[in-house]
């Protein structure tokens, strides 16, 4: 039989003035199981939590009721009162009279009978109570962040400079992503080499970096903490320790190859870096188009190579280490405007991506920083700029805002305008979205300082005409139809979740929305976590977004990796669901419903008329498990429960409550 | 205190239990009451972590040990603290509730509310609201077990 305590607070007048206390503390002498009752004018005081104490060894309590305030208030306050008592936390309820009783029912006639309904029903619930344990993890005090775009490197420079050892793992050759193929940055039109170059340097030379570069993650095991991650380090065919990066290999490389730095704009050789400032300064071997892969001749890298870095039979190589947190910011990709057929991309040489036309900017890009037409060598006097190519777009299925479009196509008219003062731009918008310090602004710097038109419109037909290019579309502010002969088209494409981040997602137990941005666990409240403990997000993979806010976001998620980082055990959810195995079908259901891959299916082994038989049963992982309880309600044959919201304890409940009548 | 079997509705006064999710409508309700509003006690709430634990069986033992209402209430879809909890309770509780009605309950007995921790107005309303009701319903005799006064 249990030995329950019920203890009913005053909280001054505010329980006590619509609250009969002495009419409750009678009735919860009389509830099963109760041994004990009493009363204090605040409990949550020092006194108060000490008459809990004592009451407890004197009378020799084993669960204990509280008649408070809410328990999202003081559950943890009694919690620890109860423990230092000597009872296990958990073998404590709180019945909630104060805000769902006495402050919202008018006199004693109407709260008292209530009252005393929420603290049969507490009590019902504590004589049901199983001492509970939080599981305890240890930490691997060793952080993995996956891509090495800006997020990536701000979050792995933060994370090393609170002493903590992180890995980067980047896909291709260098680090860099994204922000390495952009001419300038807006609203400041800082060059965006200059300041991510020092950036990736920094990392590069951090003693607590280690860049693991043109390498994947192929494997995610474990829970926050001790995550066992698989890398595959594709062969380089470089010896990077040999290596100096003087450049003669490709120099001399004989075959050629589209640059994906450059979007196949331009040809890069076989061997390669994809970019003069690529950090690690070493180049790697493409061997799908090197003449010694493919025919078994040349090796002229191999001959020219001073310090014969070249290593050809260098293979593919797996590392396996232990990580005790994860920060995934693989980024975005460029829509392929190409199904888009009305704006003619891929059919004619000017028209262009937005990305595409920031590489003619570049200095070391593919016309070597002369903004010209690709197709005639000539520069463009009119661009027209098209906006929501492939975003806001709900007939396709895009209805989400790109949300840097509108800010980096007021940045390339106003880096035309300086590059060619005679060109005149022409921007079909449906909304110009400027939110942003110093974002609006600059926008209409753009429209009023550098001649920049806007067209609050959409284009309907692209077709060549001679020389030019003719943009068919309609000002919807005027109702006309425009036809503007451009020298050039620049298409605004959607920001898109990388091909792979499906993938990614699985790999690393993350899930993402009907876009294939990687989730946040709370959109307001937890913008970086995800909802695998342990895992955070950081960058574009999350969903559009620019630099700055990137850079905010990257530092949030390397916070977080620090904080749990700093722990060397971690506390986990003492209310976890658990299987009852023997009954058990293996339908699991459960583990289908559970947001957070807290559920494994194991073989279990059992003796069924004197012979072994494997069967198939759910797992719950106390680690990774927060208590949400979808699947004790998902399970068909009734296996699984919630501790500490059992079923026996909901119904005790409600029996309790319905025993007024 | 058998009065909800007595045809005689004179003196008979609801009894609705509400199940809250611990994240909004729970804090919604400790709203409701911390901004003083006032609703019918004849509510009384039971916590639960998420209204995705919400098992059927719950609301029908309510009913059978003599509630007059049930009120499932959950965090607004989209908002789930654990993200997808309120998806499931809604499909399954929307299926439930015809499930009540096919089987000749009345549906109105049973409502599911998305109350956020922020609506603690919304709380109090959804609670007076079910109780005008509930008393305009009369007692819940169909569903409840006559044995269950016997054990008390």
């Amino acid at each position: 039989m249990p030995r329950t305590g019920v203890f009913i607070c005053h909280c001054g007048t505010n329980i006590a003035g619509t609250v009969d206390i002495a009419r409750a503390i009678d009735a919860s002498r009389n509830f099963p199981g109760v041994v004990h009752a009493d009363e204090y004018r605040y409990l949550c005081s020092e006194m108060g939590q000490d008459l809990i104490k004592n009451a407890i060894n004197e009378n020799n309590l084993d669960r204990v009721v509280v008649g408070t305030c809410s328990p999202r208030m003081h559950e943890g306050t009694f919690r620890k009162a109860a423990a230092e008592a000597g009872l296990n936390p958990y073998m404590l309820e709180v019945a909630n009279i104060r805000e769902h009783c006495s402050w919202v029912h008018r006199d004693i006639e109407e709260g008292t009978p209530k009252a005393i309904a929420l603290l049969r029903a507490a009590a019902a619930k504590v004589a049901l109570n199983d001492p509970l344990d939080s599981p305890e993890l240890e930490v691997e005090k060793r952080a993995l962040v996956i891509g090495g775009g800006i997020a990536g490197i701000q979050a792995a420079i933060d994370i090393a400079e609170a002493g903590y050892v992180v890995d980067v793992v980047e896909r291709e050759p260098s680090i860099g992503g994204r922000m390495a193929q952009l001419e300038k940055t807006f609203p400041t039109l800082d060059c965006s080499a200059c300041i991510l170059t020092p950036k990736m340097v920094e990392a590069a030379q951090h003693p607590n970096i280690n860049l693991i570069t043109y390498s994947e993650v192929e494997e995610v095991k474990g829970f926050v903490g001790q995550f066992d991650v698989k890398i595959k380090m594709k062969a380089r065919s470089i010896d990077p320790v040999k290596c100096t990066g003087c450049g003669v290999c490709y120099e001399k490389c004989p075959a050629k190859a589209p640059s994906e730095f450059e979007m196949g704009m331009t040809k890069r050789k076989a061997i390669y870096v994809p970019f003069p400032q690529a950090v690690p300064n070493v180049p790697v071997i493409d061997r799908e188009n090197c003449l010694y892969f493919k025919k078994g001749r040349c090796q002229i890298c191999a001959k020219e190579c001073p310090p014969q870095a070249v290593d050809y039979e260098q293979q593919d190589q797996i590392i396996e280490r232990r990580y005790g947190a994860i920060i995934v910011a693989t980024g975005f990709d460029q829509l392929d405007p190409s199904s888009y057929g009305e704006y003619g991309y891929g059919q004619h040489p000017d028209i262009l991506t937005a990305l595409e036309f920031e590489r003619l900017f570049n200095a070391s890009g593919p016309t070597g920083g002369k903004v010209v037409r690709l197709s005639d060598g000539k520069p463009p006097k009119k661009v027209v700029f098209i906006q929501c190519i492939g975003s806001r777009d709900k007939a396709r299925g895009m209805n989400y805002c790109s949300k840097i479009c509108c800010m980096f196509t007021a940045k390339q008219a106003i880096l035309l305008k300086e590059k060619v003062p005679d060109a005149k731009s022409y921007v079909f918008y449906i909304d110009v979205r400027t939110a942003g310090k110093g974002y609006e602004e600059f926008q209409r710097r753009a429209a009023e300082e550098y001649d920049v038109a806007y067209l609050r419109g959409q284009v309907g037909k692209i077709f060549p005409e001679g020389d030019h290019l003719v943009v068919h579309g309609v000002d919807s502010l005027s109702g006309k139809v425009v036809d503007i002969k451009a020298d050039m088209v620049v298409l605004a494409a959607a920001s898109i979740a990388r091909a792979d981040a499906p993938e990614v997602g699985r790999i690393v137990g993350i899930n993402s929305d009907s876009y294939h941005f990687f989730n946040e666990a709370h959109p307001k409240l937890k913008p970086v976590e995800t909802h695998t403990a342990g895992v955070f997000i950081a960058g574009a993979c999350q969903a559009p977004k620019d630099i700055p806010d990137t850079v905010a976001q990257a530092g949030a998620a390397a916070v977080k990796a620090i904080g749990l980082l700093s722990k060397d055990v971690l506390k986990g959810e003492a209310c976890t669901a658990i299987v009852n195995q023997a009954e058990c079908s293996g339908c699991l259901y459960c583990e289908a419903v559970c947001p957070y891959n807290a559920i494994n299916h194991i073989e279990i082994e059992e003796r069924y008329h004197e012979e072994m038989h494997k069967r198939t049963v759910a797992e719950v992982n106390p680690s990774l498990c927060q208590g949400c309880g979808s699947c004790s309600v998902a399970c068909r044959s009734g296996s699984i429960n919630l501790k500490g919201f059992t079923n026996e304890q909901i119904l005790a409940e409600v029996d309790a409550i319905c025993l007024q009548r | 205190m058998s009065t909800a079997l007595n045809n005689n509705a004179d003196g008979w006064d609801p009894l609705i239990v509400a199940f809250c999710c611990n994240w909004c409508s729970y804090a919604g309700g400790d709203l409701a009451g911390t901004s003083r509003m006032s609703y019918p006690a004849n509510v009384k709430v039971i916590r639960v972590p998420c209204s995705g634990r919400l098992n059927p069986m719950f609301v029908l033992r309510a009913f059978q040990r003599g509630a007059d209402g049930v009120l499932v209430a959950g965090c607004h879809p989209g908002d789930c603290h654990y993200s997808t909890g309120n998806y499931h309770s809604r499909r399954r509780l929307s299926s439930f509730k015809r499930l009540v009605e096919f089987a000749g309950f009345e549906p109105e007995r049973f409502e599911v509310r998305w109350i956020s921790s922020s609506e603690g107005d919304k709380f109090a309303e959804e609670m007076e609201a079910i109780t005008g009701k509930i008393k305009a319903l009369g007692p819940n005799r169909k569903m409840r077990d006559a044995r269950w006064q016997n054990v008390t």
